[in-house]
């Protein structure tokens, strides 16, 4: 029971202890020790609750309508999952990419943030009480604007700006609507509020604050119209950091955002509402327009972000279309998508690492010199995609199962054209790194491996190669991940009836 | 900013009195009004007015930067522990019943060591801010 507050607590006391070290090696190490732990509760976790038990935990002993709650059900467990095991690699990558990129003053510092932005993310995940979410999305979005500024280049700087006023209008929103909620409900326990829902339901403020937590978490989860802070964010961003946020803070408020609409509020009340056929739409341009920039991208950071926007969309379609297979799809793609896009960012972190640049002109060739990393881009890249036997293949199955289910062709046609776009972009990726001359010859007249360009360390190495057979492995033995959703289906559709849904 | 006696007068006298009214409003707050994240203001402001009547320089002797970093961190920790004490005890986290014999007067060290934490991270990070921004560069 008390391992579920451990991993809030646990961050908590470390991330100050970390702050105060002055050697960046002893962070490193105690950030190390703190996500193995982490991730090591987690795993323990999702065991309990894999087969649809469902943990309370009251914090400071209050029941529940007064006090705060944490409720962990299979969803939230396949999230803690998601972002402990995806911080655990991303610190094993960390040591030398930071050592490079970060001055040693504020590794310790670094680290903290770092520490503070997995706490921030574990507590919107583990909390069953909606301003409490509301907090800890505060504490995850201010660590993670200082993560950013710490960028290489001057421009890190404006990207966090932006990131940071767009991420404070997002949170306002969402607390607005909270306290519209909760004027409205006097509760600001989630399942305190759906029970109570038919006495205030027909309140205007109440569509008014649906309104509102929407929109605050749709620009936090940076869903299509509203995710123009997201590429400058991860491309400027220290590598380590994109490779942490790329995977896990988006993932983060799209659970948020399925959260609050089948937990909060009921079903019936926002299903016959535009909100449905806004998601999936806002989805499909999301698909076709991410691709769309993603190949026009001449860096890779700024392509995978592109793509990141692209791949957002596909799980919001999932939610969108409203049927088990869409919301299954959703799941898994959380957690496949994590995966596969740790992979590639961590592929463009070995090459800034290695070859100082991410520009795919300046990558050209670069293949043949580093063989390893490039092929893991290359495995995760065919993911991306959705090739068969690879963790991308099993989300887009459910989600055009589900789209032939609820007969949305438009919703098939998007999915169909974001994969060849992805082809596409993928290609351009293989075709520098492979098929070009190489770069640094003719610049340099050095030959190449001779300057500049040292070995990868091992660390990177084995959390790469780590997260690249996941890809596959996930791939091929899906009965974890689907088991995971289905249950989380499951409890969500329990609660409340998922409509015009066929189950599996 | 030389013919300042009328201010740094004023503020000898009136500096006590914040930081007294702050220590007020600290250990006050679970009767009224009040609490950690006001009185930590409230605190800092004591150090903000000595800081424009006597220089930033003569503020930072008094109260170094390093001193603020460990103080910042220590109220974090003083939460964190009295939420791990009651774990310890058999209660959730942050159970203050647990802490003491009696759940009343568990209640009430919990809740005053809890504002304690608070107060001290608030009034540190405060004044860090506010150095680091009268502060142009970076000195090593």
């Amino acid at each position: 029971m008390q391992t579920t507050v451990l991993l809030v607590v646990l961050p908590l006391l470390f991330a100050p202890l970390t702050a105060l070290c002055r050697n960046g090696k002893l962070a490193w190490a105690l950030t190390l020790v703190l996500m193995l732990a982490l991730s090591t509760l987690a795993i323990h976790l999702m065991r309990d609750v894999l087969f649809g038990a469902v943990i309370h935990y009251e914090l400071g002993g209050w029941a529940p309508p007064w006090g705060i709650e944490y409720k962990i059900d299979s969803l939230n467990a396949l999230v803690c999952v998601i972002v402990t095991s995806i911080g655990l690699l991303s610190v094993l990558f960390a040591k030398s990419s930071v050592e490079k990129e970060i001055s040693e003053q504020v590794t310790a510092l670094f680290y903290a943030c770092l520490q503070l932005c997995v706490l921030g993310m574990l507590g919107i995940a583990l909390t069953g009480d909606i301003f409490n979410l509301f907090v800890f999305l505060e504490i995850s979005s201010l660590s993670s604007y200082a993560l950013i500024a710490m960028g290489r280049n001057r421009k890190a700087l404006t990207a966090a700006l932006e990131y940071l006023i767009l991420g404070t209008i997002g949170a306002t929103f969402f607390l607005l609507g909270v306290g519209m909620l909760y004027a409205a409900s006097g509760s600001l326990n989630m399942q305190d509020i759906a029970r109570r829902f038919a006495d205030f339901g027909s309140m205007h403020l109440v569509s008014t604050s649906l309104a509102f937590i929407v929109i605050g978490i749709a620009l936090k989860a940076a869903i299509f119209p509203l995710h123009s802070w997201l590429p400058k964010a991860y491309s400027q961003a220290p590598s380590v950091i994109s490779i942490f946020l790329a995977a896990t803070a988006t993932k983060v408020s799209i659970y948020v955002i399925i959260r609050c609409l089948y937990q909060v509020y009921p079903v019936d009340y926002w299903s016959s509402a535009v909100l449905p056929d806004l998601l999936t739409g806002l989805g499909c341009i999301a698909i076709v327009y991410g691709s769309a920039r993603a190949l026009t991208q001449t860096d890779i950071r700024n392509l995978l972000a592109y793509s990141s926007v692209a791949q957002i969309g596909y799980m919001i379609l999932g939610i969108g279309l409203m049927n088990v297979h869409g919301l299954m799809a959703s799941f898994l793609h959380l957690f496949n998508h994590a995966i596969m896009k740790a992979a590639l960012f961590m592929a463009a972190g070995v090459f800034f690492y290695r070859a100082n640049t991410t520009k795919l002109s300046e990558l050209a060739g670069l293949g043949k010199e580093m063989p390893w990393t490039t092929a893991a881009l290359i495995i995760a890249g065919l993911s991306l995609i959705g090739m068969p036997g690879t963790v991308g293949f099993v989300s887009k199955w459910y989600l055009l199962q589900s789209a032939f289910e609820t007969g949305v062709w438009y919703a098939v046609i998007a999915v169909l054209a974001g994969s060849v776009l992805a082809i596409l972009y993928v290609w351009k990726m293989v075709e520098a790194l492979y098929f070009r001359p190489a770069f640094k010859v003719a610049i340099h007249h050095v030959p190449s491996g001779s300057s500049g360009i040292s070995r990868t360390p091992a660390g990177m190495l084995v959390s790469i190669w780590l997260l690249v057979f996941s890809c596959i492995y996930f791939g091929i033995d899906t009965r974890l991940t689907t088991t995971s959703a289905r249950t989380a289906v499951a409890t969500l559709s329990s609660d409340i009836h998922i409509v015009s849904g066929s189950t599996p | 900013m030389t013919h300042n006696l009328i201010l740094r007068v004023i503020a000898k006298w009136m500096i006590p009195v914040i930081l007294l009214f702050a220590l007020y409003v600290q250990f006050h707050g679970d009767y009224s009004p009040g609490g950690g994240f006001q009185a930590g203001v409230i605190f800092t402001t004591a150090f903000l007015l000595h800081a424009l009547a006597y220089g930033r320089d003569a503020t930072m002797r008094i109260i170094p930067e390093n001193t603020l970093k460990y103080l910042s961190c220590l109220g974090v920790l003083i939460y964190a522990g009295v939420g791990v004490t009651s774990m310890v005890r058999g209660g959730n986290f942050l159970d203050y019943s647990r802490l003491a014999s009696t759940p009343i007067s568990g209640q009430h060290i919990g809740i005053i060591l809890i504002e304690l934490g608070v107060g001290i991270t608030v009034a540190s990070v405060m004044l860090l801010i506010f150095f680091t921004f009268s502060r142009r560069v970076i000195d090593q």
